[in-house]
């Protein structure tokens, strides 16, 4: 997607880990400001290694980004460690939650103030709660304790005390009820209209993602193989097959599972 | 029974349970930080003690600038290990670390040995000389400024830890290194912050544990009875530490006054093992939350 003056621009990045595996070939995308733009892909497609690089806590896995640019707010990342990125307003919400399950709700928010100023963040904890009442209520309990949900509400709120530009969500539906994972949704739209934060949401939910993103991009072994307007990607076939789980458009309708043969089709964008 | 007799061990126990409590207090900072039990805790308290032999009796310094530059020296030192061999095992697995520290321990046992010589040496006397009695009891000087100073820093650090948010950013590095840098918290400056400051602890400890006791290069084994009082009050608590300091000083105090300096040993450790079974995660330390 171009856009005039994204606030996350990515061009041709290569990440290899270890110096032998090469985890991204080449990926380019961009969010715009405003924007939550979706990043869908399979298993190990290298989803959570792109945001990763974006972060720099590449860093701390021995990944090391090779080549290409990673513009944040028109500045490059490069220079920066993660807590620099995150002081000039690039949050990243970890996959798995990543909740400090020893200290309380409360002190979960106090570690974030570390991003801003401190006096600005205490006054974000009300906002905080008011996105999420249920964390008010679990305010003095251990985080450890708190349900997965719960857990994806503090992270998500942890990102809020930042009052970040953008944030980098890591497949927040992971591990939820499908209930819970709605919430987790319309918070995050609302996040979005109400504070005018960008989000780049990695997730393997594409219809709960394509539902609050204004584009999106498919990866695969390290490149991106589609992108385009969320609307057009939902009634694109290959998308329908193999992210919406739609079936098979056209050739055999109504096909029994004993018939399915995924590589009998292969995928148009495969060369 | 001679009860003057008897609380005038319970006095001498005190003192040196305060000096186990202050450098268990350092074992802890540590822990709490980084999830690494620093077993070059007991050389690095040696090394302190040392260089204020060396300021003071070497270079023949005044013993107030001693003092200071012995503990700014180690702290110095303390970071220099921390940018040198700690930073760059950021990530990787507590127990690596935990090795690296005993190695480290070795090491300075041997830089100390090449300065100074291996015969134990004496500090040269610089604590008030007149004898202290609480009621009749009496009380040598030393181990009593010893206790009064380290129950001062003890208490110091108890109070910030409840108040200041740094205690926050401290647990929340220990609890994942990278969650913590990734919502602005400079973990490789809370790394070397915490070793400055623990190695700047130990040092002092170690000034007033050798002017009661001397010093020589194996006194490092004094970490290993502070290791004992950590893992008694909880490798994470800052009270545990101050509680069971005094626990361990007074057990070891009375076991050596009634039964024999050889039951001095047997007597902390039997502590350690019936806390253990007990109390797995010491008396006060964090049960880890299990999650099902």
């Amino acid at each position: 997607m171009t856009s005039a003056d994204p606030i996350l621009d990515i061009r041709n990045i290569e990440v290899v880990y270890n110096n032998t595996i090469q985890v991204l070939r080449g990926l380019s995308l961009s969010v715009p400001r405003g924007a939550i733009v979706a990043l869908l892909g399979s298993n190990g497609a290298g989803k959570s290694t792109t945001l990763k690089a974006i972060s720099r806590l590449l860093e701390l896995e021995k990944g090391e980004l090779n080549s290409g640019e990673i513009l944040f707010d028109g500045q490059s990342v490069k220079g920066d460690k993660p807590h620099e990125l995150v002081r000039r307003g690039l949050f990243h919400v970890m996959e798995g939650r990543r909740v400090f399950e020893d200290l309380t709700v409360e002190e979960n928010l106090t570690a974030a103030t570390y991003a801003d100023d401190l006096i600005e963040a205490k006054k974000r904890f009300e906002l905080v709660y008011e996105y999420f009442p249920r964390l008010y209520e679990r305010r003095d309990g251990l985080a450890g304790y708190l349900s997965g949900g719960e857990q994806q509400m503090l992270a998500i709120g942890r990102a809020l005390i930042a009052n970040p530009k953008i944030i980098l969500l890591d497949e927040p539906s992971l591990g939820l009820s499908p209930l819970f994972t709605e919430e987790i949704f319309s918070i995050i739209a609302r996040i979005n209209n109400e504070q005018g934060t960008s989000m780049l949401l990695v997730e393997q939910n594409a219809a709960m993602a394509f539902a609050v993103s204004d584009y999106g991009y498919i990866m695969e072994t390290g490149k991106i193989v589609l992108d385009g307007p969320t609307d057009v990607l939902t009634n694109d076939a290959d998308v329908q097959e193999f992210y919406l789980g739609m079936g098979g458009h056209g050739e055999e309708e109504n096909k029994s599972f004993r018939d399915v043969k995924h590589y009998k089709r292969r995928k148009r964008w495969l060369s | 029974m001679d009860w003057l007799f008897f609380s005038e061990i319970g006095l001498a126990g005190l003192g040196s349970g305060g000096l186990y409590a202050l450098t268990g207090l350092a074992l802890v900072l540590i822990y709490k930080a980084t999830r690494v039990v620093n077993m070059a805790i007991g050389e690095i308290l040696m090394l302190g003690a040392y260089v204020f032999m060396g300021f003071s009796a070497g270079l023949a310094l005044p013993i107030w600038a001693s003092i200071i530059l012995a503990i700014l020296v180690t702290g110095l030192v303390g970071g220099v290990v921390e940018r040198a061999i700690i930073r760059p095992m950021l990530g990787e697995s507590a127990i690596s670390i935990f090795m690296i520290t005993i190695g480290l321990g070795s090491v300075l046992i041997g830089v100390v040995e090449i300065i100074w010589g291996a015969n134990p040496q004496r500090l040269i006397e610089f604590m008030p000389k007149d004898p202290i009695f609480i009621l009749d009891a009496y009380l040598s000087p030393k181990v009593g400024y010893a206790f009064l100073i380290a129950a001062i820093v003890v208490g110091l650090f108890l109070i910030i830890f409840r108040t200041w948010r740094g205690g926050v950013a401290l647990r929340a590095t220990a609890g994942d290194q990278a969650a913590a840098y990734s919502m602005g918290i400079n973990v490789p400056k809370v790394f070397s912050s915490v070793w400055v400051l623990t190695s700047m602890i130990a040092a002092g400890a170690g000034i007033l544990v050798g002017s009661i006791g001397g010093i020589s290069p194996d006194m490092g084994v004094y970490g290993l009875s502070v290791l004992v009082v950590v893992i008694v009050g909880g490798l994470d608590s800052l009270l545990g530490a101050l509680i069971a300091g005094i626990l361990v000083g007074l057990i070891e105090t009375y076991a050596g006054a009634y039964l024999g300096g050889e039951f001095k040993m047997l007597a902390t450790f039997m502590l350690l093992v019936v806390v253990l079974v007990i109390r797995p995660y010491g008396l006060f330390g964090t049960h880890e939350i299990e999650r099902l």
